[in-house]
């Protein structure tokens, strides 16, 4: 058997993935994977950012066996508990990560992108803690939907740059960063949210994110006695998903799940599922799949769940998908709320949106493999961001509660 | 020989820089900017980049991302740029477009490289894609005698400066500062040394493109590269013209006051 080693040295998995960017950023993409290749070979680095994942992010995440949500699907479900880690998600991996390698590059100021917040308020925390200078670009359309977020950021003293320009979302945040960048790379590192853009961000974001699935395939084992039948995780840029499997590519009996947005279906073209129904193209630095007109224009994509609301998706899922070795479903924004709602009413847990796609997918996964399964979900955030939208979903509010100033919660 | 070579043979023999000039296809909308870019050309400048405008410019800054937004609000489509180079073309200036990535791969390299040459362009210029990722548009680019342009920057370290002048062809768009495209007051004090490195590698023609939008950065910049290269300041004419046809002379002004200033 062979196992599994990608990207080539260049960045590719096999023919996605690369580096489509203007060059001024190549040579400094060029230190960064050298300063991350020096950085993954250096205990005292690795030490430290265990001690940070410890005893400050909560990390290792528990595995919990989901009883209740497992007898009402039909299978046992496993969850990792990626909610539980501080700021809310699994992505306080990548970012102290990124800021910890910030640091030991000798860069004092820091850029990040986010859609619903979640990355930029983990970007906001790690430059706090490590005493980064941070600015967060944020869609115009996204600041207005995720005022809270913007907020926390604030708090936690970030600059947040509402971005006007293109659709005012998540992708053009991106856009934003990067102009931002190219102009001050000297002195500034890019916190870069998810496991997509130009090489070596997509590798470095899973090796950032895959303790997820190295500890939840020991605690697994440890639990059952056996590996699970399959491993769950929602797909936006991809950073939770790619944590995940990574530790289970060589096990070939572990069927790999990776759940897209699937709007309003994605046969309406209202969703933001690019591997089921987009196509290959380049974006934000690498070919990938995405959604794009016949023109090669990006489409703008539709979900729910802002975290997952973007229209490209990370290299190395387009590289998956292409070999068989996982399979992506779109599950829609209905049968999403359908599962965060039945999380929360069997096992007292307030899943993400984003998070409740996966659960979705284990949703439909049950019923194909019944009752003597074991699933493993990603868990990757809690929903207290998610509350609003969530009532609101569900009727349980009349309108936007307005705290002072425009604040919604 | 390219009609790029042949372009800067003749101003080199004129012991002057070569002008050269941006304007998106289809802003604001097709027939205007076919009448921009032929003024352009009337009014001094010796080759002309075609913008193709594209949904996610990362390079460009506020005025060329508000031009490709409009000209795709107006509904612009990929297949329409052929019919601009074309006609530009005819007004007697090489014509090259300068374009990201996805809109080339996305109409199929080899197809647009086909009717790119078909209309009558040179070649491409290409911001996001560097040469180490463009093995397919290399191979279509010989096919179809087009040239191929890739920019460096002050960034670019000494051996990627000598692989990307050894990939390109036509001439080399040497980036000015770090950033992103948009008229600046002073001249960069890195574009210099970066042509200088360029020189030590290469006997390729480099044109210095980025933030120069008067007379006087030309004649700067004329002083030590084989072309200026003025976007967004034309782009801003077209912007800040009360109508179409006043837009069009204003680019013609500036065409004019950028070709004395390029005379050395």
């Amino acid at each position: 058997m062979t196992v599994y080693a990608q990207p080539d040295a260049t960045g590719h998995f096999g023919r996605f993935g690369g580096r489509f960017m203007p060059e001024a950023l190549v040579a400094p993409l060029d230190e960064l994977a050298e300063a991350w290749a020096d950085a993954q070979a250096d205990p005292s680095f690795l030490g430290e950012l265990d001690r940070m994942f410890r005893e400050y992010a909560n990390v290792p995440s528990p595995l919990y066996d989901a009883t209740r949500f497992s007898e009402a699907v039909g299978a046992r479900v496993l969850l990792k508990r990626e909610d539980l880690n501080h700021t809310g998600a699994h992505k306080i991996r990548n970012v102290l990560g990124q800021a910890l390698l910030a640091k030991r590059i000798g860069k004092p100021r820091a850029i990040a992108e986010t859609g619903a917040g979640q990355h930029g308020v983990a970007s906001a925390t790690a430059c706090a803690y490590l005493d980064l200078d941070c600015t967060v670009y944020m869609g115009e359309v996204d600041t207005e939907r995720q005022a809270l977020n913007v907020a926390r950021m604030k708090m936690l003293g970030a600059e947040v740059v509402p971005v006007t320009t293109g659709s005012r979302t998540l992708k053009d945040a991106i856009n934003e960063a990067l102009r931002d960048w190219v102009a001050s790379v000297d002195h500034t590192s890019y916190l870069f949210g998810t496991a997509a853009g130009p090489h070596p961000f997509p590798t470095m974001v899973r090796d950032l994110t895959r303790g997820i699935g190295d500890e939840a395939r020991r605690q697994v084992l440890e639990l059952t006695g056996s590996l699970p039948d399959a491993a769950v995780a929602c797909v936006g840029g991809g950073s939770n998903a790619i944590g995940l499997f990574t530790a289970f590519i060589d096990d070939a009996d572990v069927q790999l799940l990776g759940v897209e947005a699937g709007g309003d279906g994605y046969e309406t073209g209202r969703h933001a599922s690019p591997i089921t129904a987009g196509d290959v193209g380049v974006l934000h630095g690498a070919r990938s799949y995405l959604l794009q007109d016949e023109d090669g224009q990006t489409m703008e994509s539709h979900s729910i769940s802002a975290g997952l609301d973007y229209p490209g998706v990370g290299p190395e899922h387009s590289y998956l998908a292409s070999i068989g070795r996982a399979r992506y479903v779109p599950a829609t924004d209905a049968q999403a709320m359908s599962a965060f709602d039945l999380l929360c009413k069997t096992e007292g847990i307030i899943p993400a949106i984003e998070s409740a796609h996966a659960l979705a997918g284990a949703v439909e996964l049950a019923k194909e493999l019944g009752p003597d399964a074991t699933i493993l979900v990603n868990l990757s955030g809690r929903g207290d961001k998610d509350v609003h939208t969530a009532a609101e979903y569900f009727g349980l509010i009349d309108g936007p509660v307005v705290l002072e100033e425009g604040v919604e919660e | 020989m390219s009609s790029i070579d042949a372009l800067f043979e003749r101003t080199r023999a004129e012991g002057r820089a070569a002008l050269v000039g941006y304007l998106p296809a289809g802003f604001p909308d097709v027939e205007t900017s076919v009448a921009a870019l032929t003024a352009m050309v009337e009014g001094g400048c010796d080759l002309v980049e075609i913008g193709l405008p594209y949904s996610d410019p990362v390079m460009d800054g506020p005025t060329i991302q508000e031009a490709a937004e409009t000209a795709l609000a107006n509904g612009f489509r990929t297949s329409q740029a052929f019919d601009v180079v074309r006609r530009v073309t005819e007004a007697g200036a090489p014509a090259v477009v300068m374009t990201y990535w996805n809109p080339v791969e996305r109409y199929g390299v080899d197809r647009f490289a086909a009717d790119l040459a078909e209309a009558g362009g040179a070649g491409l210029i290409t911001p996001d894609l560097i040469p180490d990722e463009a093995e397919e548009w290399e191979k279509a680019s010989r096919e179809h005698g087009l040239d191929r342009t890739y920019l460096v920057a002050p960034s670019s370290t000494d051996r990627r400066l000598l692989m990307t002048a050894d990939a390109a062809s036509g001439f080399i768009y040497a980036t000015a500062v770090m950033g992103v495209t948009g008229a600046r007051q002073e001249t960069s004090s890195l574009a210099p040394e970066l042509v200088a490195r360029l020189r030590e590698v290469t006997d390729k023609p480099v044109g210095v493109g980025l933030g120069v939008s008067n007379g006087g950065q030309a004649h700067e910049i004329a002083q030590y590269a084989d072309a200026v290269i003025v976007g967004s300041a034309f782009v801003r004419r077209l912007l800040d013209a009360p109508d179409a046809a006043s837009g069009v002379e204003s680019v013609r002004e500036l065409a004019r006051e950028l070709r004395e200033g390029v005379v050395r």
